[in-house]
């Protein structure tokens, strides 16, 4: 396809525009353009770029709300990748631009622009090098959009890694007293997963043969494009089939097809006693958890969490701890759905352990802030256990519906968590701009001096607790029901944990905003919101109400896409591993209770 | 064949097949001569030295490109223009042009013109000693190209030597300096040391061998191995002459152990030293490591030595020569990149850099090395993976050091901790700074993280080919883990620009990219940013290079 072509096609344009706007507005901020004295000009820029994105996102997510639905606009109920954009990048390692959203992505997609929208607003207390903190958020953006769009692995990694530069820059500039220690930590931690990711990548790369696919199965991977006419197609398919050579592929989605094959070229490589499959699984889970993050590599997210500012708190906690949990759904059980299914109770353990842990270390907490990165650690928690439980196979209670469910929780716990962690460190940094300190033990009385804020900040602080009728219950609820048919043990761990969950968070809120009067110092500076920082609550307070009460707006487009590879692996594991218990069970409709009629999804 | 025929059989043979394919060499010589030339007339006198030597250099460049060019196989090549031949043995088997020459020698002489244009820019050299600077950069240059086409023994010492020997002068270049004086003593006794026992160790693979020309070293030392046996005694000699060759090449490397004295040189010498040495000196290496080990190791000298014992001899040959590689690769990275840590000077900080790449480059080489037996196509990969780290590092090393310097010519200290703050002032040369030092560590979407990832993935070509595979994995392993450690110190440097506040008695004066300077730093490193995202072109030129394996 040529340039004019690739121009002329306007399916190619929504997702590379969201995805290099912000990092073409970076570029142009860098610039001597604007002077460096018209800091107000830079924020309103940053502010406005965020926002046309996040419009853009929504426009292509939520067509009806604009009228009729084009082309290039996201169908909701449909399970398959859309939006597919496809450009030859290094022809001479078949890595592709290959871009595409699904129920997965697509609504990550849209809470990392609508985060970043909410976190330029939240960024206007950022008085030291404005321009250069703005180039490097945006860049960030770009970063974490293009993970979640990618679907080339040399593209995925590539934006994996973009992210931490400006990452580092932005604790270790803008960030709090121990700001060094705690940027070179995150770096470090991260670095470390990346390059184990590295290595499975290439290993995975050189297994990896599209010879072995079919002319369905590579259509499925956007390979051979699904709409190509059918002659064309098949000399398509002779020209792959007939290559003397092993054509070798970073298409995550034919990675996938091929990882799912009867005779998986991962699983039959064996190095070192294990096979191919359960190194490349075990190198990816390591980078992917660290980023989650799951104890015990989880230190360097207290430290990075406490001493980022606030924006980029909310942007950590909000976003950045999502790519991980995406990561391990979109890439280690497709491609390594062998190993998965045997390594299942490493990935449920070690999210119940963070659960635990998590909420353990909250309790303990003297720093507010602090107290809140923990909270992250434990929510994250039940993200790992959820997808863990998708290959759940214990005695004879297997059942393939709670798979399903245990996933759906799963990305809804990250979306919501998305929302209310980042509501929750909004919150902490309204009272730290006015306080300057964040002991928890010098609070108190904040309801009778801020009470429009405490109200907001209570509402956060209960989404994140997991009341009923708030967005955090949903994901903890099926979480926790669906791993009872895994390990009631782990179920009943991962239930009491809500107890210690409403222990730290309602002493929190005893300890800071009730009491009489407030106990530490600068106590005149405690001043009513601003209309910014409302503009920045609010939004954040009516999602976690409308999630918890509505959970259909974010199951219709997740669930689709969730059950859709499921039931791929429940089929999966019938076909080439009949041996697994329970493996013969007729599939049950999946998770029929979350799933909306379809008529519903088309209403809205 | 009686003397007449065998003088006119030379002639043709040089005239019409030899000096063709050598012209990059002698527009480089014509130009030395030139240099030389102009300081005898006082009217000469007056034409700057430095516009005589980026001539000559245009020209080389020219004429490595045309080479490179005609090349079978390359997407460049020019209808009306005649093919250059893929392998071509000159002056009588004393040189060899192939893909992996053509490739090296534009690697060089592109350096060269932007080397050139650096010194013009950051002042050193002076007017007054702006010939000697260039004869002595030209000819080591020379001596560089010859290294990546040396055939033979002989010409490989002659090589090694008239690309060293300028060099331990251009250490002392810094006349009045002691430090200066001292690194080019200490380049020099190093230097003959290695020099010698590199000679001993090719007279004694020439005494049991009984030739010095690779091709034919290849054949015989299949044979001997095949026939005595290891652990006889002749190849105990074999061993131990390749073992002293590799003193030599190690020593060009900076390889552990032979490093000492790249961190003193480095520091010793001026900033614009340091940036010829640590990105002339080791293409040249590199290239002459894999002519040596592809040339000794060729399976094909195998077969037409005959017997199966001689197959599994050269096979013996190529499992110690991937061994000695890949340990020294291991150990080289590893020092390289914890010695970095404590270094307090940026020049020092950067030969210790230079120490952890050549390790990487060599683990490349190992992979070449072990793939060729069993793989060739995966040996063509690791050259080409080699010949792409190249020329990305040709960009990095040159701007950093780049930077040093100018940054020397303005702050008047090549000190880390000069630099605190310096974003407050010049943000446009930190940004550089950033994108150069991140592409050393290897992160994306900068040109070095193509070259580790081209790296890294012959290793698990090998690995996925069975070749060596235990020893590879360590290798990946330790390529991994050394990615990681040297974040550290590269990092430090960035946080010292730009976390720690500024000195108060620094000139507030900025350093604007909107100058000649500046101008400079940005043309090479913008390439090390560009070569990260549109990297299919270098990687055909790469390719082309690759294909020296048969």
């Amino acid at each position: 396809m040529t340039a004019a072509d690739a121009i002329s096609q306007p399916a190619l344009w929504p997702l590379t525009a969201i995805l290099f706007i912000p990092a073409v507005v970076a570029a142009f901020l860098s610039l001597p353009i604007i002077p460096k004295a018209r800091e107000e000009a830079v924020r309103w820029i940053t502010l406005a770029t965020t926002a046309v994105v996040f419009v853009l996102s929504l426009w292509m997510a939520w067509p009806q709300l604009f009228g009729a639905a084009g082309p290039a606009q996201f169908t909701i109920g449909e399970a398959g990748m859309q939006g597919i954009v496809k450009q030859p990048w290094i022809p001479a390692f078949n890595i592709e631009y290959l871009l595409g959203v699904d129920g997965i992505s697509m609504p990550l997609v849209l809470l990392t622009t609508f985060l970043s929208m909410l976190a330029a607003a939240a960024s206007w207390p950022i008085t030291k090098h404005v321009k250069a903190y703005h180039v490097l958020f945006l860049l960030l953006e770009t970063g974490m959009l293009g993970v979640f769009v990618s679907l080339d692995f040399f593209l995925f990694y590539v934006f994996w890694e973009v992210m931490l530069l400006p990452m580092y820059f932005l604790i270790g500039i803008w960030g709090g007293p121990r700001r060094e220690y705690a940027a070179i930590k995150f770096f470090l931690y991260t670095l470390f997963g990346s390059v184990l990711m590295l290595l499975a990548i290439l290993m995975l790369y050189f297994t990896s043969d599209l010879r072995m696919l079919s002319l369905e199965q590579l259509q499925a991977a956007h390979v051979i494009a699904p709409g190509l006419d059918a002659a064309a197609a098949a000399d398509a398919v002779t020209a792959i089939k007939t290559a003397a050579e092993p054509i070798h592929t970073f298409n995550l989605l034919a990675l996938a097809q091929l990882g799912q094959l009867p005779n998986s070229p991962f699983a039959a490589v064996n190095l070192w006693g294990m096979s191919l499959e359960t190194w490349a699984f075990l190198l990816l889970l390591i980078g992917f958890v660290i980023k989650v993050p799951v104890v015990p590599v989880h230190t360097w997210l207290p430290d990075a969490h406490v001493e980022a500012p606030t924006p980029i708190s909310m942007i950590l906690a909000g976003v950045l701890l999502k790519l991980g949990g995406y990561g391990i759904l979109r890439i280690c059980y497709p491609i390594c759905p062998g190993a998965g299914l045997s390594l299942a109770w490493l990935v449920c353990g070690l999210g119940v352990v963070s659960m635990v842990y998590g909420a353990f270390a909250a309790l303990a907490q003297k720093d507010f802030k602090r107290m809140v990165a923990y909270s992250s650690v434990s929510h994250m928690g039940y993200v790992m256990l959820g997808l863990g439980v998708w290959s759940a196979v214990a005695g004879n209670q297997f059942r393939w519906d709670a798979w399903a469910q245990g996933v759906n929780g799963a990305m809804f716990q990250m979306l919501a968590h998305g929302i209310s962690s980042a509501g929750m460190f909004f919150m902490v940094g309204v009272l730290y701009d006015r306080v300057h300190h964040r002991n928890l033990e010098e609070f108190g009385g904040i309801f009778n001096r801020m009470p429009v804020y405490s109200g907001l900040a209570v509402a956060v602080f209960f989404a994140g607790l997991g009341l009923p009728g708030l967005c955090g219950f949903i994901g903890e609820v099926l979480v926790t029901l669906s791993s009872w048919n895994y390990s009631r043990v782990l179920a009943v761990i991962s239930a009491f944990t809500v107890i210690l969950t409403a222990a730290y968070i309602l002493w929190a809120i005893q300890r800071v905003y009730l009491g009489a009067e407030y106990k530490g110092p600068h106590g005149d500076h405690l001043t009513p919101m601003t209309g910014r920082e409302l503009a920045i609550a609010t939004p954040l307070v009516f999602l976690a109400i409308l999630f918890g009460v509505a959970p259909q707006t974010l199951f219709s487009y997740v669930t689709p896409s969730v059950n859709k590879q499921v039931e791929t692996l429940a089929d999966w594991t019938r076909r080439v591993r009949p041996d697994a218990p329970g493996a013969q069970e007729p599939l049950a409709p999946a998770a029929a209770a979350v799933v909306p009629p379809p008529a519903v999804a088309a209403q809205r | 064949m009686d003397l007449g025929s065998l003088l006119t059989t030379t002639l043709t043979d040089t005239l019409s097949v030899s000096l063709p394919l050598f012209r990059t060499e002698l527009a480089v010589a014509a130009t030395v001569v030139l240099l030389l030339l102009c300081r005898m007339l006082p009217v000469l006198r007056l034409l700057d030295s430095a516009l005589v030597a980026l001539g000559g250099a245009v020209f080389a460049l020219w004429f490595a490109w045309v080479d490179l060019r005609g090349l079978p196989g390359s997407p460049w090549a020019v209808a009306d223009v005649a093919a250059t031949p893929l392998r071509q043995e000159l002056f009588g088997g004393l040189l060899v042009f192939d893909s992996l020459t053509a490739y090296i020698r534009l690697v060089l002489a592109g350096f060269l013109v932007l080397y050139i244009l650096f010194t013009k820019v950051s002042g050193i050299p002076d007017r007054e000693d702006g010939a000697d600077f260039y004869t002595m950069v030209l000819g080591a240059t020379l001596g560089m190209c010859l290294m990546a086409s040396a055939n033979h023994l002989l010409m490989v010492f002659m090589a090694v030597e008239m690309a060293s020997v300028p060099s331990y002068a251009l250490a002392g270049l810094l006349k009045g300096r002691k430090a200066s004086s001292e690194a080019a003593l200490k380049y020099a006794v190093y230097g003959a040391g290695a020099a010698g026992i590199m000679l001993y160790g090719i007279s004694l693979l020439a005494g049991v061998l009984g030739t010095c020309h690779l091709p034919s070293m290849a054949t015989e030392l299949a044979r001997v191995v095949g026939e005595q046996g290891i652990g006889s005694g002749k190849v105990m000699v074999l061993a131990l002459g390749g073992l002293m060759v590799a003193v030599g090449l190690a020593f060009k490397l900076s390889a552990v152990p032979f490093h000492f004295w790249c961190p003193d040189v480095f520091e010793g010498a001026a900033a614009e030293v340091g940036a010829f040495l640590s990105v002339a000196s080791k293409a040249a290496a590199v290239a002459l490591l894999l002519r040596l080990v592809f040339s000794l190791g060729d399976p094909a000298a195998a077969t037409a030595a005959g017997g199966a014992a001689a197959v599994a001899g050269l096979a013996e040959t190529r499992h110690f020569m991937t061994y000695v590689i890949a340990l020294m690769a291991a150990v080289t990275c590893t020092l390289g990149n914890l010695a970095a840590y404590g270094q307090t000077n940026m020049k020092r900080l950067l030969a210790y850099s230079t120490i952890a790449h050549a390790g990487y480059l060599m683990m490349g080489a190992a992979a070449a090395t072990a793939m060729l037996g069993t793989s060739p196509a995966g040996a063509r990969n690791a050259v080409t993976a080699l010949a792409f780290y190249l020329g990305t590092y040709l960009f990095m090393n040159l701007a950093a050091f780049a930077i040093v310097a100018l940054l020397r010519n303005r702050l008047r200290s090549e000190e880390i901790s000069a630099y605190a703050g310096l974003v407050r002032t010049s943000p446009g040369i930190v940004v550089a700074t950033a994108a150069v030092l991140v592409s050393l560590i290897g992160l994306p979407p900068l040109a070095g993280f193509v070259s580790k990832f081209l790296v890294f993935s012959s290793i698990v070509e090998a690995i996925r080919a069975g070749a060596e595979q235990p020893l590879m994995l360590v290798l990946l392993v330790l390529g991994g883990l050394n990615t990681v450690l040297s974040l550290f110190y590269y990092l430090r440097v960035l946080k010292v620009m730009t976390f720690d506040p500024p000195p108060a008695d620094r000139p507030t004066e900025a350093f604007p990219l909107v100058s000649l300077p500046g101008a400079f730093v940005t043309a090479v490193a913008v390439p090390v940013v560009v070569l990260g995202v549109f990297w299919a072109g270098l990687y055909a030129a790469a390719q082309i290079a690759g294909r020296m394996v048969s």
